[in-house]
């Protein structure tokens, strides 16, 4: 296992240096001064060369590029033009919030979709796998942001259950916190229980064909003892690598849903950034998902190596 | 020995059993018809017996369906039902022209990776990891950030950030069809890369790229509202989903109208998509005959 980590870690080397780099040249490319919009309007030439100095806009361009890697490297990505605070402070004030509303929301996710997967494929071809398909296709094709907006007008405007917006954080009151993420954790869970549901669907549907659960079924054992400690099993190696790999998607989903409830987490701080044109925190956001996306996906393969016993006997 | 067939002669036959079998499942023509219904209002929009998207009624501010108004009046007094209308225009163009430079561009560089090998794959595949390592809405809204708020950038933003999968695919397919004898035989006889890559890859890589384009749609459909919705997409006045979404949510209590009938056509047409696209992957997948 160790062999198999050092090898995918010395491949993200790679693919985060190609990113930084395109990040970098995104930023060079724009039309526009940044010291220019930092100078304030007098823009006195003297005070346009001491910021020049100051960020070491002057050097040439690979040698900026290299100054913020080795930055970013020491935890370093920049300062935040409109507040002045570090992007790495920034973002690491927001992330606990988000990774709150992730974590709720991949509970609700996986609590519709691994039971409707697997009853939909246990009852392959029936009404229940029909209605199931549809609600998950339906699930999949609505946009979140809207789901939130009616959600709000049906819960918190016109049934007054739930706040429609605001955050209290889980260390300050449990429970009101809890019922401040709800409601966006279902949001933002409903999408991923459809892709959950599918993918369950798909891998219970493979695994109940086999010739094991045919062997368990001759042996006279209990269908759910069958369904639930054979096949379910053995269907949750791939279940559980996909839902490492939603991660991506609920980071972006959490850049909506946040800014419909209203939540100061990464996504907020995302699309402040890119509204105030705050474009070091922007690049600092673009870095650090992309270094996250992909430690999941060397996690994602580590858990299915573990779990699967044929890749365990090939180590 | 395996009989070297020109795969371009079976491709009729291929055609007609795949729209046989399109035809013969009900979701998939669910889901062509709801494309459809859509196409034909966006592509009619400027013949239909509506009011300008632009036009404002003062006297009619945020009222409710009526038969002046079957789907209500926005905040100034705009025609929902007509910038609905006209909305299906620039969601469709946003959905189709992302895909199509995703495919324009993804398409090449994929096809060069699989077909040369070597250093021109392993720069190709470095880059295209790079990109699917950023999330794509967060990627495609950083890239609209960067470009400007406009519907066109929001196409060059999401066309971009779609594209990596359709590179990574290219590359996969070109592999396969590689392997295959037409295609070694045609080496043989010592036909050029371009031909090789004009008669035989790019019709074999076909079926699979337009199942990821058909389902790409729908995800661009999205991903344009949700720029629009974000402010970095359509802007206003002109009309988009996303754009009549964002302004909606402030008006939630007193006109809920303006919130309900965007979400409900971003819903049927990424539905439309998305049964079309699975219809289309079970009708090419040699698997199921």
């Amino acid at each position: 296992m160790l062999g198999f980590l050092t090898r995918r870690l010395l491949i993200a080397i790679p693919t985060i240096l190609l990113i930084s780099i395109f990040v970098f040249t995104l930023q060079k490319l724009l039309p526009g001064d940044p010291v220019l919009a930092m100078a304030g309007e007098e823009r006195d030439p003297a005070v346009i060369e001491f910021l020049r100095e100051k960020y070491r806009l002057n050097d040439p361009i690979w040698m900026q590029y290299f100054n913020w890697i080795g930055g970013a490297l020491t935890g370093d990505l920049g300062i935040s033009l409109r507040t002045q605070q570090p992007v790495l402070t920034l973002i690491a004030e927001k992330l606990p919030v988000t990774i709150q509303l992730a974590v709720m929301a991949l509970v609700i996710a996986l609590v519709i979709g691994v039971p409707t997967g697997v009853l939909s494929a246990y009852r392959k071809g029936s009404v229940i796998d029909w209605v199931a398909n549809i609600v998950a296709l339906s699930g999949l094709s609505i946009p979140n942001f809207w789901l939130g907006i009616m959600l709000i007008l049906l819960v918190s405007v016109k049934l007054g259950w739930l706040p429609a917006s605001g955050y209290v954080p889980l260390t300050e009151d449990p429970l009101q916190s809890i019922r401040t993420m709800i409601m966006p954790a279902f949001v933002l869970g409903t999408g991923l229980a459809a892709t959950l549901m599918r993918h369950t669907r798909s891998a219970m549907l493979g695994v109940l064909r086999s010739d094991y659960v045919r062997t368990a079924r001759a042996k006279g054992l209990g269908e759910s003892v069958v369904v639930l400690k054979h096949a379910l099993r053995n269907a949750l190696i791939p279940i559980v690598t996909v839902t490492t790999l939603l991660f991506g998607e609920l980071l972006a989903g959490a850049v909506l849903t946040e800014q419909i409830f209203t939540i100061p987490g990464f996504g907020k701080l995302v699309v402040d950034a890119v509204f105030n044109r705050d474009y070091a925190v922007v690049q600092g956001i673009v870095l650090c998902t992309a270094v996250a996306f992909i430690a999941m996906n060397i996690l994602a393969d580590a858990i299915y190596r573990v779990l699967n016993p044929r890749m365990r006997e090939e180590q | 020995m395996t009989a070297i067939t020109d795969p371009q002669l079976a491709q009729p036959k291929t055609r007609s059993r795949v729209w046989r079998k399109l035809r013969a499942s009900p979701s998939a023509l669910f889901g062509a018809v709801l494309v459809g219904f859509f196409v034909l209002v966006a592509v009619l929009a400027p013949v239909l017996p509506i009011p300008a998207p632009l036009e404002t009624d003062w006297m009619a501010v945020r009222k409710g369906p009526s038969l002046a108004h079957p789907m209500g009046t926005d905040e100034i007094g705009r025609d929902v039902l007509s910038r609905m209308v006209w909305g299906a225009q620039a969601s469709l163009l946003a959905g189709v022209v992302s895909v199509l430079i995703a495919l324009f561009i993804g398409v090449p560089l994929g096809v060069a990776a699989g077909y040369a090998r070597g250093w021109t794959d392993a720069i190709i595949s470095r880059g295209t990891e790079a990109l699917l390592a950023a999330p794509f809405l967060i990627l495609a809204i950083a890239l609209a950030a960067f470009l400007g708020p406009s519907l066109s950038n929001a196409m060059i933003a999401i066309g971009l950030s779609a594209m990596p999968v359709f590179v990574r695919l290219a590359r996969g397919q070109t592999m396969s069809v590689m392997t295959e004898d037409y295609v070694e035989s045609a080496r043989v006889i010592g036909l050029s890369h371009r031909a090789i890559v004009w008669r035989y890859i790019l019709p074999n890589i076909f079926p699979p790229l337009l199942v990821q384009a058909t389902l790409t749609v729908a995800t661009a459909i999205i991903a344009e509202a949700s720029l629009s919705f974000l402010g970095l997409g359509q802007q206003p006045p002109a009309p988009s989903w996303g754009s009549m979404l964002n302004v909606a949510k402030n008006f939630l209590e007193q006109a809920p109208w303006m919130a309900l009938w965007p979400g409900i056509a971003i819903f049927l047409v990424v539905l439309g998509f998305n049964l079309l696209g699975d219809g289309l992957r079970d009708a090419l997948d040699p698997r199921e005959n």
